[in-house]
């Protein structure tokens, strides 16, 4: 068959922010949308890739809705969607605490919090409904924490003074998404949604400028099949893997975002990329990912390193002067709890300073020993019981008795496909949501933020927006036998012959180890010019070995994991490179980006808002082209610009 | 470390499989066992061999994809502890590590160390959940939980569906599994209004699928990565007793 290029269509940024007061906005714009009719919402398709909490969620509601749902998802059932990962707790601006929370102060704190790089709108929307999730949560059955008066339990959480986050034990994630998953298993029991697991999306297609479905091949008959719809949403998380080493689940990957940019979505901040502070170090070559320990832990732990540089000393018999609690002493008023990327850029100097503990010198003390003086064993026990537990089980150390090890790790990926108000895309009917989309975390997403967002935009944002684009723009019916859905799939049946053809070398996961590294040294927690100059020139090289020497083994009329993971990497290869451009573009520190040339005397990262409060969204234009960047300006209205100070 | 692997191959869900023989040299005691297995597949693929393939993704413990029978115990010697937390420091030096899949009759081999868990979504679709559809619930705090029944609750929603409990029973029995979910809905007042269809329809799901009987072997405890307890399934047991005797109509 012979394949037409595709043609992309121009680039438009509108965000479609609605006009308002701020705390009148969303109620407005909803009371604006047009509805479509519950007797027709049953002839209108959707597809929803992705299973986690923003697309179990969705697809859920909107089958409630009425609509005809495909959901589909790489795992062999939605209940594993990485989301099921997350420990620590889930953001509502409740106020159960009386201790000054509000709607606005959530909004303040997730946009200073994101460094001012999120837009105003979408934030205080999310703070709106972050309420709801809550109540939404607890109807379904969701077995939060509770007082003994029978009444939810809070706790304060990483880079928050209030305690607004709500908790299940360490397994928040998992309690959540059991959740939406029991919400999609009723809907699918009802007919309303078709459920795919252990399907992959591996293009978008797109006919008359608008998305109208998917070429997904089936994990385990490796037959690609192509699915149409009046709409077609992605909630297939983060990119955090492009690093190999990081907190995601293995196989979490970019897919589908890739190539829905390579079909015409703008992908907006890819160079935003959060390094979570308390992770297990690494112990080997061999380490296939990293394990994440909440952050909650640091609401009683204390973090410190030696004074001295190479004190080899056991931690416990390095007397308390001879110990620098450095976030205590830099920090003196949020201490421990400083965010996420001040505190893991704090551990990166004392290492480099030659402080650092364990076996690589690549790791900081997290240290229980006064709290469990103050509350006692039981309390802790109580309150971190399975993550001790977990730790105990990867290092074989006690952490009741000895500190725990912590480093900083990829963990969350701000970036993704830039999204409007309404959480569609530049492609007119493709919709983004959850960590996918770029929308609301701005540089830095704060502690308890994700699972938040998550469902915001899946339970109580999409099903509207979605609404109102059918009803609107009426979408013509367009099924499989459309010439578009024919050239996908040959490109992807190309693509997979053109994989298994290779025959190298080497593995695919020692040239994804080596993309990984590469973006670690030069792309991760601080950059430059020079070495995102150096890495730009290194990753083509890193995707041409993949293509002369990757070693794909196996056939692709089979379950094939091999070959699923170099689908991923091939991938990976492509956004590194935009990531280290958006990085080198950005000649500011903000949030998780920090480039060394910009900050403050004091160490801090430097904004220029004069010339960089623009979210970035970079358009396709051809492989080996340079992407095009376009500019959606921020401007702060209500959270007045200033230099975030935790101290 | 040097170890020696007996691994189940099995090319699909048709063709007759067999344990094969591998036998894998520098095996660091601080690996978990799949970063063992990562590291046998490296070497298979560089002799050009397929790679051995296996369920896995989180690695943390907690999505509940991978599952391995090793050497006749589901999840491995380690209590508690799901196959991707197992770490080789329990293995000793010159150990011979047998590798199978779940083996049970409703979760049939896809390939190697792949089977299919399906009829556990369909165990929850039959009833595993509370009816709220978006934007009908009542403010949160506005039924009250006692802690005892909000954390027995949550003890048995620790369940990750790894399917450990069927392939540990001589039955082939799910009871550990859908008594859980029956429990975690069924002690929370939220969950009340549903209570007797939950419990009819998920068991007779069970049954259809194909799952066996429990005779309180207990073996489905003795390896759960999370320690559900057996507890959980007396309380279905009456659970059921009380809906088919037309409680609640």
């Amino acid at each position: 068959m012979e394949l037409k290029p595709i043609e992309l269509e121009p680039i438009e940024l509108k965000a479609k922010v609605p006009a308002g007061p701020i705390e009148q906005k969303w109620d407005r714009h909803r009371f604006d949308m047009k509805l479509v009719n519950p007797a027709n919402k049953r002839k209108h398709n959707i597809i929803m890739v992705g299973s986690g909490l923003a697309g179990g969620s969705a697809a859920a509601s909107l089958a409630e809705l009425g609509y005809n749902v495909q959901c589909f998802c790489y795992q062999d059932s939605p209940r594993r969607a990485h989301s099921i990962a997350a420990q620590g707790g889930i953001n509502a601006a409740k106020n159960y605490r009386n201790d000054g929370d509000s709607i606005y102060r959530l909004f303040y704190d997730t946009v200073k919090g994101g460094d001012f790089r999120a837009r105003e709108a979408n934030v205080y929307r999310l703070a709106q409904v972050s309420v709801n999730i809550i109540d939404q949560c607890v109807a379904q059955g969701v077995p939060f924490a509770r007082e003994y008066s029978g009444l939810l339990d809070n706790r304060s959480f990483g880079g928050a003074q209030v305690s607004r986050t709500f908790y299940a034990r360490g397994q928040t994630g998992q309690q959540l998404l059991l959740g939406a998953y029991q919400a999609l298993a009723r809907q699918i029991d009802l007919g309303k949604v078709q459920m795919f697991p252990r399907t992959e999306m591996l293009d978008l297609v797109v006919v008359d400028g608008r998305a109208r479905g998917i070429v997904v091949r089936d994990l385990v008959t490796g037959k690609i099949k192509s699915y149409s719809a009046d709409a077609v949403v992605l909630g297939t998380g983060g990119y955090a893997n492009v690093f190999y080493l990081s907190t995601n689940a293995k196989n979490s990957n970019a897919t589908a975002i890739w190539r829905a940019y390579k079909r015409g979505a703008a992908f907006a901040n890819p160079c935003f990329t959060q390094i979570h502070p308390t992770c297990i170090p690494v112990s080997g070559d061999y380490q296939s990912k990293l394990t994440l320990m909440s952050e909650s832990l640091r609401n009683d732990g204390r973090i410190w390193v030696p004074l001295q540089k190479g004190d080899k000393r056991r931690p416990n018999d390095i007397p308390h002067p001879e110990r620098d609690y450095y976030l205590e002493r830099r920090y003196p008023s949020f201490g421990n709890l400083v965010p996420r990327d001040v505190a893991s850029r704090a551990a990166k100097e004392v290492c480099d300073e030659g402080r650092g503990v364990g076996e690589s010198g690549l790791g900081v003390y997290l240290d229980f020993a006064d709290a469990i003086k103050r509350l006692g064993e039981n309390q802790i026990r109580e309150k971190y019981g399975n993550l001790f537990e977990m730790y105990e089980r990867i290092t074989a150390e006690n952490p009741y008795q000895i500190p725990m090890r912590i480093y900083p790790a990829l963990h969350y990926t701000m970036g993704g496909l830039w999204v409007d108000y309404n959480l569609m895309s530049t492609i007119t009917g493709l919709f983004v949501i959850g960590e996918a989309n770029f929308s609301d975390h701005g540089a830095n997403r704060l502690g308890a933020s994700a699972l938040m967002q998550g469902l915001a935009d899946g339970y109580f944002i999409l099903p509207y927006t979605i609404g109102d684009y059918i009803a609107t723009e009426k979408p013509e019916k367009v099924g499989v036998d459309d010439p578009a859905f024919h050239q996908a799939e040959g490109r992807i049946a190309d693509l997979t012959k053109k994989l298994l053809a290779i025959r190298g070398k080497r593995t695919v996961d020692s040239i994804h180890q080596e993309l990984g590294k590469l973006l670690w040294d030069y792309c991760g927690m601080v950059r430059n010019e020079k070495g995102l100059k150096y890495a730009l020139g290194k990753v083509p090289e890193i995707r041409e070995e993949f293509w002369k020497n990757a070693n794909v083994v196996g056939a692709g009329d089979e379950l094939n994991q091999a070959l699923e993971k170099a689908g991923r990497v091939a991938d990976f290869l492509e956004l590194a490179e935009l990531m280290c451009l958006d990085a080198l573009d950005r000649n500011e520190s903000c949030g998780a980006h920090f480039r060394e040339e910009f900050e403050t005397p004091d160490g801090e990262a430097l904004r220029d808002d004069e010339n960089y409060c623009y979210v970035s969204a970079w358009e396709y234009k051809g492989d080996g082209e340079r992407p095009a960047m376009h500019k959606e300006p921020l401007s702060f209205e209500y959270v007045h610009l200033t230099q975030r100070s935790y101290k | 470390m040097k170890l020696t692997l007996h691994i189940w191959r099995q090319k699909n869900a048709e063709a007759r499989g067999s344990l094969v023989k591998y036998d894998l040299d520098g095996v660091n005691p601080d690996m978990s066992f799949l970063e063992m297995l990562d590291v046998l597949n490296w070497n298979l693929i560089d002799n050009g061999e397929e790679p051995v393939a296996f369920d896995h993704d989180c690695r943390e413990g907690i999505c509940g994809s991978c599952c391995m029978m090793i050497d006749g115990v589901a999840h491995g010697p380690q209590p508690a502890t799901a196959t991707c937390q197992l770490h080789m420091r329990h293995f000793k030096d010159g150990d011979t590590v047998c590798i199978e899949p779940w083996r049970s009759r409703a979760f049939p081999v896809i390939k190697d160390l792949v089977v299919d868990r399906s009829a556990f979504d369909r165990i929850v679709q039959a009833g595993g959940y509370i009816s709220v559809s978006t934007g009908s619930a009542p403010e949160a705090n506005a039924t009250l939980v006692p802690k005892q029944d909000a954390d027995l609750s949550m003890d048995a929603a620790a369940c990750i569906g790894c399917g450990a409990c069927v392939a540990a029973c001589p039955n082939g029995s799910a009871a550990l599994f859908t008594s859980a979910k029956i429990a975690h809905l069924g002690l929370l007042p939220q969950g009340q209004p549903e209570r007797e269809h939950r419990v009819l329809g998920m068991v007779a799901a069970m049954d259809a699928e194909g799952f066996g009987n429990c005779t309180m072997h207990r073996e489905c405890e003795a390896v759960c990565p999370k320690e559900i307890s057996t507890g959980f399934i007396a309380r279905m047991n009456r659970e059921y007793l009380r809906a088919s005797l037309g409680a609640g109509k």
